[in-house]
């Protein structure tokens, strides 16, 4: 195994954007009484792979659904300090959180297609922003499907139900249909949680070749994919963040002795 | 080497694996179906009989004479100690016996014979006739007896012929004549308004007097043929003779249809059975519902649960929808959802009485001010009607439709809906295209247990406007082709009359059971359609959880 190799060339790319993309400065927040993040500094860079490891529960959902804003329909929740995409602040009372939503793909640990068909599902996001030309969706079903690597898979069956695919290709599905509206940050939550090592793999490969268009968050348990795909990798513990660096920096050299437990395995 | 503690290879006793819960409920299933199926097969007993073709008896007594009838019963009763044997006899023929039954004592007969001849008539005013014909009266007093050959060719072509008067009659005096007294009708009621003001009006009034003339000519002239038409249905009878020895005559256009009992094989009887069935089904009733069909019932049941559907689906989903999907948890939505959830518990004819003041007189008196002013004091939607009845119900069943809504969307789960958000969805989007069409087969099992208990509810309708008999159906080619300020029949309110209400309730009880068997399969077959459209919505809609 050379994964450390591979990221470290990986590493060695140059970034193609602003280092601090998206930056999350002081945020803290709370279900209720129960704080679950403490004052995270954190700045995720363009075009990059920026993974986020830390034992469960420790609020790495938290802070991605914080980013999109999927947390503002859970009741009862609130937040301090700001995060920022591309200088803007997401909280700003003049942002239109659809739109925000727009510009950050997700997709989650569980994958979750709605009961409509393939192709359906790819164009959902262009259909609620009220895109309805047929060539445009056709396209655009097409291309997201082709980038999640799924177009051979189902081309033939845009019109099936995607329950009937396997939940490899609905988890690619899933990722198509993040891609769809050409978002600009797109959000992983563990996308490889529920599948098996070719499905993995598949995904990983995907996550490269989308790393060129987009900014991408990989929250993952698996430091392995961390390691494999991501450029910067933070570690949370407790709802605070423990190190953020390279990946090469936190699986060769962490500066954290927690850092050093977790990704050495003695964590606990 | 594995040496197994003890109780490794025991198995589990059988109260620890449940064994004796499982038994109970399978007990339990099984008591029910029982119960489900026993009840079918009970009604269904009771009503088929009824429309299978009985031989009909010729008793001979000792001292008065003989009786004709169905034997439908034979039973034993103790007089001053002594056993006796009775039999109960349906002798129709009411005009003859003033009674359905006769019990006749066994000692009393003479004779049972089941003579061929025995003719059986289903007439259009006296209900079951059972004699013995004599012979044909045609056109001119000409007679045809029963020994003449041509006898039976005669007999059936009359019916027949007499059958098509009847409907030719019909026609004009409902039809023409119906239509030419509206009309007159409405220019007279023209005419008194215009009188107000004689000089003015003066044109108008010469005009419309003109048109009364021509209306009054035409009249003449339909009035003229249903005149002559009548006169030739009285030419041709029939003459029989009952059991008493009682020759009597019974006009041609009375027999609705006829056959000879005794003589019938398995396969005409069969035939008998099925057009009993159709008759039962597609006709109207007669003779104070104690003969005919149950048509308009079966209609005007359809019509007021497709009606009530249509009512109380879209309310209830809207109800439902606002509770869960926008209503804050508090105060308000607590107190709501148990008002509406709390309706299920009110007694169906408070209901009726709900809609006796809502709707009928104040929403219907309301409308009758406003719209059909000039038909008062006889109120067009102020009377109870199939879309007050309706309402009552859509009203009644909406906690139904509720509660199986918002436990639909309760179960959309949460990562669907969030899936939808983070493609940036408004919460509406997110509903309208994700959320409500996979609650649809939750909100369609809401929908046919409202059918299910709407379909079958009589005490409600009692008050807002079910009749024993109705003139009209409410749907009919007449424009505006759905009257629903109509009065309408329902199954069940027929029920009611039928075993409440008629004058021999021995003989209501066949017709009785069909009813119950028509209502069951009607209700059964109304369901089954929501359940097939359920079974189509799941495919495609249905969220699978992961
Ligand atoms: N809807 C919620 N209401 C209340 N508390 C919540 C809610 N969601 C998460 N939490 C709490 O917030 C904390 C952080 O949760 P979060 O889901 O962000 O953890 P995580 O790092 O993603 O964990 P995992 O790796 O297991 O997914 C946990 O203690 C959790 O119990
Ligand atoms: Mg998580």
């Amino acid at each position: 195994m050379n994964f450390f190799f591979d990221s470290a060339l990986q590493d060695c790319d140059e970034p193609t954007g602003s280092p601090d993309f998206v930056e999350v400065r002081d945020f803290c927040f709370y279900y209720g009484a129960h704080k679950v993040l403490h004052n995270v500094f954190l700045q995720l860079a363009q075009r990059q792979i920026t993974a986020l490891i830390g034992p469960s529960g420790c609020g790495k959902s938290t802070l991605l659904r914080s980013i999109n804003r999927l947390n503002d329909v859970i009741k009862g929740t609130r937040h301090e300090g700001d995060i920022l995409i591309d200088r803007q602040s997401v909280f700003d009372a003049r942002v239109d959180v659809l739109s925000l939503r727009r510009r950050v793909g997700m997709v989650f640990q569980q994958s979750n297609p709605f009961p409509k068909s393939v192709y359906e599902n790819v164009v959902y996001p262009l259909r609620v922003a009220g895109r309805k030309k047929k060539s445009e969706l056709d396209n655009v079903a097409e291309r997201s499907l082709r980038a999640a690597a799924l177009w051979d898979e189902v081309k033939d069956r845009l019109h099936a139900n995607a329950y009937q695919l396997s939940v490899g290709q609905m988890q690619r599905l899933c990722i198509a249909r993040a891609i769809a509206n050409s978002p600009e940050i797109i959000l992983l939550d563990e996308p490889c949680a529920a599948l098996d090592p070719v499905s993995t793999g598949k995904i990983e490969e995907l996550l490269l070749e989308l790393k060129k268009d987009y900014t991408l968050v990989l929250v993952t348990h698996n430091l392995q994919q961390a390691a494999r795909v991501s450029d910067r990798t933070a570690f949370f513990n407790q709802g605070r963040l423990v190190e953020a660096a390279s990946t090469q920096r936190i699986f060769m050299a962490p500066q954290d002795p927690l850092t050093q437990d977790y990704v050495s395995g003695r964590f606990g | 080497m594995f040496k197994p503690p003890r109780g490794f290879f025991r198995r589990l006793s059988a109260a620890a694996q449940g064994e004796p819960w499982v038994w109970l409920c399978a007990a339990g299933l099984i008591m029910s179906l029982v119960l489900v199926i026993g009840l079918f097969v009970l009604i269904a007993s009771r009503a088929l009989p009824a429309f299978w073709p009985q031989p009909v008896a010729l008793l001979e007594l000792r001292e008065s004479g003989a009786l004709a009838g169905r034997i439908v019963q034979k039973y034993e009763k103790q007089t001053d100690g002594v056993r006796e044997t009775y039999f109960k006899v349906y002798v129709g023929n009411k005009a003859v016996h003033g009674k359905n039954f006769v019990h006749v004592n066994e000692r009393e007969l003479l004779r049972v014979s089941y003579p061929e001849d025995m003719l059986y008539i289903d007439s259009l005013d006296g209900g079951d006739i059972f004699g013995q014909p004599q012979s044909l009266t045609l056109q001119g007093g000409l007679r045809v007896p029963v020994d003449d050959p041509r006898f039976e060719d005669f007999f059936a072509q009359l019916v027949t012929d007499t059958a098509v008067r009847r409907i030719d009659i019909l026609e004009v005096e409902l039809g023409q004549l119906g239509e030419l007294n509206r009309h007159l009708e409405q220019n007279a009621r023209r005419l008194r308004v215009l009188a107000k003001n004689e000089i003015q009006n003066a044109a108008e009034i010469g005009e419309i007097s003109a048109a009364q003339k021509k209306l009054q000519t035409r009249h003449e002239v339909y009035a003229r043929k249903s005149k002559e038409l009548h006169e030739r249905q009285d030419h041709f009878t029939l003459g029989y003779r009952v059991a008493s020895g009682q020759s009597l005559v019974m006009p041609m256009e009375k027999i609705d249809h006829y056959y000879y009992p005794n003589r019938l094989g398995f396969f005409e009887k069969a035939d008998v059975f099925m057009q009993n069935i159709w008759r039962f089904l597609s006709e109207a009733p007669r003779q104070a519902n104690m003969g005919g069909g149950v048509f308009p019932a079966i209609f005007g049941t359809l019509v007021m649960t497709v009606l009530m559907s249509a009512a109380v689906a879209p309310l209830g989903v809207l109800v439902a929808v606002y509770l869960h999907e926008y209503a804050r948890p508090g105060l308000f939505s607590r107190l709501a959802r148990a008002g509406i959830y709390n309706l299920a518990g009110v007694p169906s004819i408070v209901f009726g009485v709900i809609g006796l003041c809502f709707f009928v007189h104040l929403a219907g008196g309301t409308l009758d001010q406003l719209f059909f002013a000039d038909a008062l004091p006889t109120p067009t939607f102020g009377t109870g009607g199939i879309l007050w009845a309706s309402l009552t119900l859509a009203l009644m069943t909406l906690p139904v439709v509720v509660v199986a809504t918002e436990q639909a969307l309760h179960a959309v789960p949460r990562s669907v809906r969030e899936a939808s958000m983070a493609c940036g969805a408004s919460q509406w989007q997110s509903l309208r295209r994700v959320v409500l069409p996979a609650a649809v087969p939750g909100m369609l099992t809401g929908l046919i247990l409202a059918m299910a208990r709407g379909a079958g509810e009589v005490a409600p309708l009692m008050l807002v406007g079910v009749v024993k008999l109705a003139p009209s159906l409410p749907v009919d080619a007449v424009a505006p082709f759905v009257h629903l300020e109509r009065k309408f029949m329902h199954l069940g309110y027929h029920m009611y009359d039928l075993g409440a209400q008629s004058p021999d309730i021995d003989a209501a009880l066949p017709l009785l059971f069909a009813c119950i068997l028509t209502l069951v399969l009607l209700v059964g077959a109304l369901n089954f359609l929501a359940v097939w459209m359920r079974a189509r919505m799941r495919k495609k809609y249905a969220v699978k959880p992961f």
